[in-house]
């Protein structure tokens, strides 16, 4: 039961820096899923505050106190790992027991807790098997079992679930977040998953290059996006972008196209439209020439160019449609409320008239 | 294609199944007749072997060969020498491993100034073999008082540039988070050794053990120089002290059976722990 704080956290390498600077309020029970590219930092800045890595600059504050010159296992932390770090020669038991142990824990009370957690993730029939002997599933609980025991403030989960496979992962994901729930732990959980990102968060940050894009909830930064980034790594398929001149609530773009949008902002601008908002319009603004359907059943997903400028264009559109092939030409528009505005020099958003 | 498979170099059958074995029947031949003459000529008489030809079958002295050897020898009963040498073996090999052991663990798991320094450092004493530094050794060992001691036998044979080596690769290839879970769970530095690091090394160290085991029961020069003593002679020096100097002759039966006595302690490590021994060399067994 804690809460983390991060003040203007930064982290060099060698003279690089790789973290510039990242301030987030994390509140009790929270579950903060920090997302983002490969290399752009999450899991530099998830190990920062597990104490793994040292703080270059700033304070990481868990409960109030800051943990910056506090060894690991004194952070009341406990972390999950991408490969699980099983202790290969220990059984389940003993590498559930091990934090216990050395914390000079009695031995009825580490039988007593580990029983517990195993019961919890359904292991007791595993409780004397080496990791070697079990699948990735249950490699996976026991690593979360590890964690439990312990009853940490914090949770900090290192791309758990990157190495089992499509299907388990999907279960994982629902264990991991209804234990989370149910336990009312604070943890920071690392993916590149945005899938993972949106549905297990309650709130989630988008970093990118060391930079944190956005902090919010998953349909905040669905529906509002700070930024360019955020905007087109959250969703899929990702969002469409043009340069645009912005004036007057319309949006032209270099091809000359109008498009209306909800906005006082005049100047460059770079657009926003997410696919499943783009709607099949006889009379729309928007020309796309389109190059591939892929049909996923629920809906399809059309892969074109806009007929204007050439730029690449998604269309998702809900239901099946096999009459849409290569090379056909269909007309769409978009509600001027579901336009996104960026500013081009910043990347930033630009707020809209309604907001 | 079946009967290509069959004749393949695994599953060979009939004559060229003969010819493999006659092969190998001729390679144990040659390997072991040299053997078998020594352990023929401790079971016979003095006499048998100096008359010629000499006998390949065993005589009927062998029982009180091995007893004289053991509980007279020629200079100092087989029994002392045999214990010196396990001493030394032991001595050497367990010296050996547990200062590899930790060596490797500073240089792979602490970063210290001069980390790389020390590392070739210790590498580099790999291109000395004993010989090289023998007379140093030697000035040092005597200015300690250690000749004719055990620690003498022991101490300057310890340091293992090859064992902190191949402990230094075993590390490297433990996956990094496993030390930082050890940290999260709280484990300070020595208990991620005793408790991770020790364990999971244990069937490199078996394989470790039988090698220097060897080496420290074949050493010969370093025990010839510092052991005046012959209460402290080991066997395999001990086996040349036994050749008389000037005329006499040598007392071949009882010689002959140190040679084969001398083999025996060996061939118990490898033929005990060969399991473990080629695990050790084959896995890492992450």
């Amino acid at each position: 039961m804690a809460t983390v704080e991060l003040i203007d956290v930064r982290k060099s390498f060698s003279g690089t820096e790789v973290i510039h600077g990242i301030d987030a309020q994390i509140e009790d029970g929270e579950f903060i899923v920090i997302v983002g590219p490969s290399g752009c930092g999450k899991s530099t800045l998830l190990r920062l505050v597990a104490g793994l890595e040292t703080i270059s600059q700033g304070e990481v504050h868990i409960n109030g106190s800051r943990v910056n010159d506090l060894e690991p296992m004194d952070r009341d932390i406990a972390m999950v790992f991408q490969n699980y770090a099983l202790y290969p020669h220990m059984s389940v038991r003993q590498n559930m027991a091990y934090s216990l142990k050395i914390a000079g824990v009695s031995r009825p009370e580490i039988n007593k807790k580990v029983e517990e957690a195993a019961e919890l993730l359904e292991l007791q029939d595993y409780l004397n098997r080496k990791p070697k002997q079990l699948s990735g599933g249950q490699r996976q609980r026991v690593a979360m079992g590890r964690a439990i025991v312990r009853e940490p403030s914090v949770f900090l989960f290192d791309e758990p679930l990157s190495n089992l496979d499509a299907k388990l992962r999907v279960q994982m994901r629902l264990e991991i977040k209804e234990l989370q729930t149910r336990l009312g732990i604070t943890s920071l959980y690392v993916t590149h998953d945005q899938v993972e990102a949106m549905t297990m968060a309650d709130r989630m940050i988008v970093m990118n290059e060391g930079v944190a894009e956005q902090i919010g909830t998953p349909l905040e930064v669905y529906q509002k996006p700070h930024t360019l980034f955020a905007a087109q790594f959250i969703g899929s398929p990702s969002m469409n972008a043009f340069d645009a001149t912005v004036k007057g609530g319309e949006a032209v773009l270099e091809s000359g196209v109008r498009i209306r949008c909800n906005c006082s902002f005049e100047g460059e601008a770079v657009i926003g439209l997410r696919p499943e908002h783009l709607i099949a319009d006889e009379n729309g603004p928007l020309r796309v020439n389109i190059h591939l359907a892929e049909p996923l059943g629920a809906n399809t997903l059309l892969h074109g160019r806009l007929s204007q400028s050439r730029d690449p264009v998604i269309v998702s559109m809900a239901g099946v449609h096999s009459a849409l092939g290569t090379e056909q030409n269909m007309r769409v528009s978009i509600s001027p409320d579901n336009v996104h505005v960026f500013d081009k020099a910043t990347s930033q958003r630009v707020a809209s008239l309604k907001a | 294609m079946a009967t290509a498979d069959k004749s393949g170099m695994v599953e060979s059958s009939g004559r060229k199944l003969w010819l493999t074995h006659l092969l190998m029947i001729i390679g144990v031949f040659f390997v072991f007749f040299p053997i078998w003459l020594a352990f023929v000529a401790s079971t016979v008489t003095q006499a048998d072997i100096v008359s010629p030809p000499m006998p390949v079958w065993p005589g009927g002295q062998m029982l009180e060969n091995y007893k004289r050897a053991l509980f007279a020898g020629v200079n100092v009963p087989v029994t002392t020498m045999l214990l010196n040498s396990l001493i030394m073996a032991i001595g050497i090999a367990a010296g050996k491993i547990i200062i590899s052991l930790l060596s490797a663990f500073a240089i792979v798991y602490f970063r210290f100034p001069g980390r790389n320094v020390f590392f070739w450092m210790i590498f580099i004493t790999l291109m000395l073999p004993v010989e090289v530094r023998i007379v140093p050794t030697y000035e040092v060992v005597a200015g300690f008082g250690m000749l004719n001691s055990y620690s003498g036998l022991i101490f300057p044979l310890i340091a293992s540039a090859t064992a902190t080596f191949l402990f230094r690769q075993f590390y490297l290839t433990i996956p990094d988070e496993l030390a930082e879970a050890a940290r999260v769970d709280g484990a300070r530095p020595m208990q991620f050794f005793f408790d991770i690091v020790l364990p999971m090394s244990r069937t490199n160290i078996a394989a470790l053990f039988v090698i220097l085991f060897i080496y420290g029961w074949n050493q010969y020069l370093w025990p010839l120089l510092i052991t005046t003593d012959p209460e402290m002679n080991t066997i395999v020096m001990g086996i040349k002290q036994m050749f008389p100097s000037g005329d006499d002759t040598a007392d071949w039966p009882v010689i002959m059976a140190t040679s084969i006595l001398a083999m025996i302690p060996p061939v118990i490590v490898v033929v005990s722990m060969q399991k473990l021994f080629i695990r050790g060399l084959m896995d890492s067994e992450k």
